[in-house]
């Protein structure tokens, strides 16, 4: 690596940026963690995986997987104070520099979601306009994939939409003054306005679909048990993974902002409250979505059963308007359910690139704001280019599938093997959330993030690799595939590598962590 | 409504619901550490601090 200056050159040091206070990041995290996802994809992976009974693979999922990996990310952020790249270099000691690569494969996953998680965003802003006047007539579907998206071949196509476009822009702007605002008075000032409206907003529409003729059958689906389902391996494949992808685990956002907290802070008991309040946002939104389903079966005077496309990017832009359009104060409707997916989308979002921006805040020198005006640029382009076209749709769904189900899962198996059983800071990390925080950790949880996490995340990663190398996805060409899905993966590695190479104006390595924590003996054997 | 659906509702709500409003209790009734190690103050020097350039 190239030699890199250790004092601040041209200019001084000022001091780290943070947040005002713990209610502050509280709802900073619990910000990034409610997205798109809890509202689209939780109630349809519940119905579909045992309803009632998947209750029980999930809170096991919560508890030994997403809640020691969220505590893990935490002390990372928080022991060694920086971006993922900068924690990981620090963690890894003067021998292990190169686990810097793997915070910058993390801030690679960032960027790549960001790019298209933007412009789901961007739809559903033009989504709560459309409300008001229930744009999408009578043939929602026509009108998402044909008039909006205006959806082509696979290939890749400069022919843009503009439709997608300008609220792509509005979005980007939106994003960027908010990252150049800094961490206190841009994430944090954002969070603590949006995520009160989103609550309210939802609870109204969610209150609002309990009174729909119907709703009770569509609770009755959601709910009745099918104890069967716990039999299947698949179904508590389904329910780690929702735990793991609503969390925000695993790629960089919780280190990042772990490392915003002042040294004196209390993580584990914080951390509770955030993975429950984006597991209670859940079971809302299974709530109010299919009190709104049972009323679209009884209007269509069918069974929830008989139902299709109940989750993702089909359940909100093409089911959901079609019920809206039936719906008495619909109009009202429709912009309270698109509204809450804008503040839901766009608070993970402004989460998501700022794991990228500290990253190249840290390596480069400089500040918020420089960082976000260069970077946010480029994403905002790049984000246009390929998801604002006549493609868009297609690219962005493959991308999405190889940056979540390859990209972050790998990340957090490499994770918890590294930082657990090549540099043995499992321990120390422990010991470092007790010291601090007023929920105590016992050695149980070094157990679940060093053998039960990459266990299950290692079968959840090897079955999907198979899976989509033997079968494919989605009926698209194998070129295709190869170009935007394991293109994807490809690109994130040599990100990782690139940046990693990159030298730092200021090297980080002169640091000290606190508290000081007397080390083990398997821990001074890796340091030597 | 059957009567199981409803019972899992009323579960998934007490458990996960309650879970939310147990850990904001115990965090209002906990914020912090009775005391913390020696040091620790946030000497932001030691951090890799964002350099500000004279432009």
């Amino acid at each position: 690596m190239a030699d890199a200056k250790t004092a601040p050159a041209g200019g001084q040091a000022r001091p780290r940026e943070q947040w005002t206070g713990q209610v502050g990041f509280i709802l900073a995290a619990i910000g990034s963690a409610v997205g798109l996802g809890n509202i689209w994809r939780f109630p349809g992976v519940a119905y579909e995986n045992g309803g009632g009974a998947f209750l029980i693979p999930y809170l096991v999922a919560l508890i030994t997987a997403g809640i020691p990996i969220l505590f893990l990310d935490y002390a990372i952020g928080h022991r060694f104070r920086g971006s993922a790249p900068t924690a990981f270099r620090r963690l890894g000691g003067p021998r292990g520099r190169w686990l810097e690569s793997l915070g910058w494969f993390q801030v690679a996953i960032a960027f790549v979601i960001a790019i298209y998680y933007a412009v789901v965003v961007a739809w559903a802003v033009s989504y709560f306009v459309f409300s008001f006047d229930l744009r999408w007539g009578e043939d929602p579907a026509g009108f998402f994939l044909g008039e909006y998206v205006r959806v082509g071949d696979p290939g890749f196509s400069l022919e843009f939409v503009p439709g997608v476009l300008i609220p792509l822009a509005i979005v980007w702007i939106a994003t960027i003054a908010v990252l150049a605002a800094g961490v206190a008075k841009g994430l944090q000032r954002t969070n603590v306005i949006a995520l009160p409206v989103l609550l309210i907003a939802f609870l109204v529409l969610v209150i609002r679909a309990l009174f729909l003729d119907g709703a009770a059958e569509g609770l009755n689906a959601l709910f009745t048990p099918d104890w069967a389902a716990l039999g299947d391996p698949n179904v508590w494949i389904a329910a780690y993974s929702q735990i793991f992808f609503s969390l925000s685990i695993a790629f960089g956002i919780m280190i990042t902002y772990a490392s915003y907290r002042r040294r004196r802070s209390n993580l584990t008991s914080p951390g509770l409250v955030v993975a429950f309040a984006n597991s209670s946002f859940e079971i809302l939104a299974g709530i109010g979505v299919f009190a709104t389903l049972g009323f679209f079966a009884f209007q269509q005077s069918i069974q929830v059963s008989e139902l299709e496309n109940l989750t993702g990017v089909t359940l909100s832009f093409i089911t959901f308007p079609a019920i809206v359009a039936q719906m008495p104060g619909g109009p009202i409707f429709g912009a309270l359910f698109f509204g809450s997916l804008t503040l839901a989308g766009f608070t993970s979002l402004i989460s998501v690139l700022q794991v990228v921006s500290a990253g190249i805040q840290e390596k480069l020198g400089i500040s918020p704001r420089v960082a976000a005006l260069t970077l946010g640029p480029v994403c905002a382009i790049l984000s246009i280019l390929l998801f604002s076209t006549t493609t868009g749709l297609l690219a962005l769904d493959v991308t999405d599938q190889w940056a979540n189900n390859i990209g972050i899962v790998a990340s957090a198996v490499l994770m918890t093997i590294l930082v657990v059983w090549v540099f043995r800071r499992g321990d120390v990390l422990r010991r470092h959330l007790n010291a601090v925080s007023t929920f105590k950790v016992g050695r149980v949880w070094v157990f679940l993030v060093g053998v039960v996490a990459p266990i299950v995340l290692g079968y959840m990663l090897i079955s999907r690799i198979v899976t989509l190398i033997i079968e494919g996805y989605g009926d698209l060409p194998s070129w295709y595939l190869g170009v935007f899905g394991w293109g994807t993966v490809a690109l994130l590695v040599i990100l990782a590598v690139v940046c990693s190479v990159v030298p730092w104006r200021r090297r980080p390595d002169d640091f000290a962590p606190w508290p000081a924590l007397p080390e083990t003996k398997s821990e001074k054997e890796v340091a030597r | 409504m059957s009567g199981i659906a409803i019972l899992f509702l009323i579960l998934s709500i007490l458990l996960i619901w309650g879970g939310l409003v147990a850990s904001t209790i115990f965090l209002g009734l906990r914020p912090q550490v009775a005391s913390y190690p020696p040091g620790g103050e946030d000497d932001h020097r030691e951090d890799m601090g964002i350099i500000e350039h004279d432009t």
